[in-house]
């Protein structure tokens, strides 16, 4: 492979090796904290779009539409200029988690509520009639079949993340796109080192993917 | 926050350069729409035609484009194609075959469930009368399908129109990049990203209240 000899592939990667996992480890850190924190948080959006007093409602409404409609780089621009305004100073890093975090909240709400509204009333009124107050309706009813069908769409939100991490390298987190850049810029192998970033984010993906297919098949065996 | 003060004549002032960059996006979306649509219908056909050498290439090229971030794919066929000697198209021409073949991956899915939805009845009738194949895909399978798949087209449109953001990596002038030049010129940042944010919302609302309005004119089959 020539790994001795500079300006070959096999040197110029291995020459490469800690930028990129560095990078790697920047753009999974990324995801996995935002893929659990708009979980969580669209969870809770969620339940009050569906179920909410409705001035709560209406908020959630407005931010879920609101977000959805602005592209993810305008958001994260956004935030990382924007936040300092506030005296927040924040690094890059956790400007780009919040934004892309307040995006994908977005979506998984507006996933739950689609899914907690296709659960059927029966269950609700069933749940009702054996004497469950409201939280416990949600957690042991309502939730439990709504979270089952709102897992591919999740699956979906959790790809839309990882691809969104590179939008990262706009405000200089050096995730596993910028740090292909930096690499292509000492090296100008553009086509080499692009293919070798596009096929690490093709096994993260692809494997998110079949994680998500084989959850599917997991939990799919209620049906009506 | 406390002492900022809102100076709104920074968006007044470069109002024109706002709307043209607006337009510019738009138009870039609907362009690359166009040539997905087209490259999306080839490549579902081709999914559902039964022939191995024709479906296996189209689905590597489907997963490889939906499992790669649009970001990577601009700045590779960007800064990539001159390596193959490719060097004659200029950058709003790069991001264009981009988002091309990027909305020819999703389309393709949304043409082949599309197809995969006509009912069976459709194209035994159209055989009984007489029709030949490419007729019956003409005028029987393919203004169904099309009344089928008008709300998907439409919410690929809308994210094709957020995508052009991306194009800002590329410093093609549209929105994005627009407002970034204004904020680092003039420092007005509430202002110009908040500008900028209702300028997408809005035009994404106006596209997605016409686009109901022309699937009530035309999705539903009557």
């Amino acid at each position: 492979m020539g790994f001795t000899i500079p300006g070959t592939f096999g040197f110029e990667l291995w020459q490469a090796r800690y930028s990129l996992l560095r990078g790697i480890s920047t753009t999974l850190f990324a995801s996995g904290l935002t893929i659990v924190l708009a979980t969580l948080l669209g969870i809770l959006v969620g339940t009050v779009l569906a179920y909410g007093w409705w001035p709560l409602r209406l908020l959630a409404r407005a931010y879920v539409d609101i977000l959805r409609g602005i592209p993810v780089l305008v958001l994260i621009l956004f935030t990382y200029y924007g936040l300092a305004l506030f005296g927040i100073n924040v690094p890059a890093f956790w400007a780009g988690v919040i934004a892309l975090s307040a995006f994908a909240t977005a979506h998984v709400a507006e996933n739950l509520r689609g899914a907690v509204q296709s659960v059927p009333t029966g269950q609700m009124e069933a749940a009702k009639a054996i004497g469950l107050r409201f939280p416990q309706r949600l957690r042991y009813v309502i939730l439990p079949q709504a979270i089952r069908r709102m897992l591919p769409p999740w699956v979906n939100t959790g790809l839309e993340v990882v691809k969104g991490t590179t939008l990262l390298s706009v405000i200089g987190v050096v995730e596993l796109l910028l740090s292909t850049q930096q690499i292509v810029a000492r090296n100008y192998m553009i086509i080499d080192f692009y293919l070798v970033a596009g096929l690490l984010y093709l096994i993260i993906n692809f494997s998110i993917a079949q994680l998500g297919a084989a959850l599917e098949r997991r939990f799919s065996y209620l049906r009506y | 926050m406390i002492d900022y003060h809102f100076d709104w004549t920074v968006i007044t002032r470069n109002a024109d350069k706002f709307v043209a960059a607006l337009g510019l996006g738009l138009g870039l979306a609907l362009v690359s729409l166009a040539i997905g649509c087209v490259i999306g219908l080839a490549a579902a056909y081709a999914r559902v035609s039964g022939r191995k050498w024709l479906s296996a290439p189209v689905w590597a090229y489907v997963e490889v484009i939906r499992c790669t971030p649009l970001l990577l794919l601009i700045f590779f066929v960007y800064f990539g194609l001159p390596e193959f000697g490719i060097y004659f198209l200029d950058k709003t021409q790069s991001l264009i075959l981009t988002l091309s073949l990027y909305a020819g991956a999703y389309m393709s899915e949304v043409f082949r469930a599309g197809l995969a939805s006509i009912p069976k009845q459709y194209i035994e009738a159209a055989k009984a009368i007489g029709m030949r194949p490419w007729q019956r895909q003409r005028w029987v399978v393919l203004p169904v399908m099309f009344r089928i798949t008008l709300p998907s087209v439409g919410n690929n449109l809308i994210s094709l129109f957020k995508d052009t953001s991306l194009a800002a990596a590329i410093a093609i002038p549209e929105l994005t990049f627009t407002a970034r030049q204004i904020n680092a010129n003039t420092f007005r940042v509430m202002e110009v990203w908040l500008a900028a944010s209702a300028m997408y919302l809005a035009t994404a609302y106006l596209m997605a209240m016409g686009l109901r309005l022309l699937e009530r004119r035309y999705a539903s089959i009557r």
